[in-house]
């Protein structure tokens, strides 16, 4: 009988205790989650292609909820769905924000090279060497993947090696953002006219040494900005563009010339 | 307490019966997410987690469990039940604890809970230190040991893959080749490499 019995019992037993304990768990561990990410969850594809640059629809959905997130990344979601989003959401779609891209790099020539590289002319290949061949690990390596990327033929290729973007032609796809191996494009909204062209997190004394255009930490554009709009954060002054009224005078404060102007 | 021994299973793990890449258990995971490094290392300390937590559980289940009662052959069963909820549980305690954390983790601690890798490593552990029915000192210690060092062993083996994979797909490769099939190349001239290790014994 206890043959027949131990088994049965053992395995029924352990059965509840998990799911007693999971249950448990699942009330006591319950997040206090806003409920609209449900919601727009529901409403999103929900085949986690990724080419929102999420990890996956519930995080693209958690990030729309917070505001992070702009609805149109999502290239698969269907106009029905994405006003509905909008509705639960509290916006209206037409508000979703143009962007477009800007380089955060303005080295090139004047930033100095490690070493003379000679292999596959692909931005992807080069920063697998040693971290690239520029002396600054966040410089721009100049072998035109975004070119490439782009489907739109807004970016080309300056004689200094930079990529030059046109934005009248830049749709704001990002494309050319995933296709940087340095993280150097960034997607800024169309009313933004300031941008700053550097992407270096080193410290001053290290940059002065690989660049001579990297931001130098000396914050000069954080006193000139009259909304505070402009701040260092990580030793790069960053802007942050619901304040940013492009009035310029950072770009006129910057001792490295490194705040740019845009149409 | 065998120093040796520990060594052994050290080396052993990561080395020279490297789950992946000796006994051929954890394919899946190994080709579908090697392809950037990034997810591949999230992937690799998943892995580390799930296996030791297991092992850790498993251990406790097997002796307390199904050696006094006699019922060894429900072993791979309770096994599956076991880890499967577990981890689950996990992942929920994680998620409030340390969102960070849950989103390196993310989508893969789900996905390997029932991998074979993992079930793979318990039942070696119990078949290892459980001979002849009963546990021999320290055999709980070897069986943590064990779960985690085959995970470092199986993220050893993500990580070289996602490497040489990132390079590889900037190779001039023919068309019939490029992707999943010079994967598959790949993963057999790197299986082949970790042969050699068999070569000394511990």
């Amino acid at each position: 009988m206890t043959q027949f019995l131990a088994p049965i019992l053992t395995l029924t037993g352990l059965g509840l205790l998990f799911a007693l304990v999971l249950t448990f768990a699942s009330k006591k561990f319950a997040l206090v989650q806003d409920p609209r990410i449900r919601e727009v969850m529901e409403k999103l594809p929900g085949a986690n292609c990724g080419s929102c640059g999420m990890a996956g629809c519930a995080r693209f959905a958690e990030a729309l909820a917070k505001g992070e997130a702009a609805l149109d990344n999502c290239k698969v979601c269907s106009e029905e769905a994405a006003s509905e989003i909008a509705g639960i959401l509290g916006f209206e779609l037409s508000l979703s924000e143009k962007k477009a891209v800007s380089l955060r790099c303005h080295g090139g020539k004047k930033a100095g090279d490690k070493f003379i590289y000679q292999g596959l002319k692909d931005c992807q290949a080069a920063a697998q060497l040693l971290g690239g061949q520029k002396l600054c690990s966040y410089a721009c390596l100049g072998f035109a993947n975004c070119q490439r990327a782009c489907p739109f033929g807004a970016i080309r290729m300056s004689a200094e090696g930079l990529p030059v973007i046109d934005i009248e032609l830049c749709t704001g796809c990002g494309k050319c953002v995933q296709a940087c191996p340095r993280d150097l494009l960034v997607l800024i909204p169309r009313r933004g006219k300031v941008y700053v062209g550097c992407s270096s997190r080193d410290p001053a004394k290290v940059v002065a040494r690989v660049c001579e255009v990297g931001c130098i930490v000396c914050k000069k554009c954080e006193q000139a900005c009259p909304v505070e709009a402009i701040k260092v954060v990580e030793n790069l002054a960053v802007i942050d563009y619901d304040k940013c009224t492009s009035c310029g005078e950072c770009i006129k404060a910057c001792p490295r010339k490194i705040i740019f102007g845009r149409k | 307490m065998d120093l040796s021994l520990f060594l052994s299973i050290i080396i052993g793990n990561i080395f020279i019966n490297n789950f992946i890449l000796f006994k051929f258990l954890g394919l899946c995971p190994f080709i579908g997410v090697s392809k950037k490094t990034g997810p591949a290392l999230s992937m690799g300390v998943a892995v580390i987690f799930v296996m030791t937590l297991s092992s850790i559980i498993t251990w406790c289940i097997y002796h307390f469990l199904l050696l006094p009662f006699n019922i060894e052959f429900l072993r791979t069963i309770s096994f599956i039940l076991v880890i499967a909820s577990s981890v689950q549980l996990a992942e929920m305690v994680i998620l409030k604890t340390n969102p960070t954390l849950y989103r390196v983790l993310g989508v893969y601690l789900p996905l390997i809970t029932t991998n074979c890798a993992v079930l793979g490593v318990t039942v070696l552990n119990v078949n290892m230190f459980f001979k002849g029915g009963y546990a021999p000192s320290a055999s709980f210690l070897y069986t943590v040991l064990q779960g985690f060092c085959a995970g470092l062993g199986f993220l050893l083996a993500m990580l070289l893959m996602s490497g040489i994979r990132e390079r590889l797909q900037l190779q001039d490769a023919p068309e019939s080749l490029k992707g999943i099939p010079a994967a598959f190349i790949i993963a057999s001239l790197m299986s082949l490499a970790f042969m050699g290790f068999s070569g000394f014994k511990f």
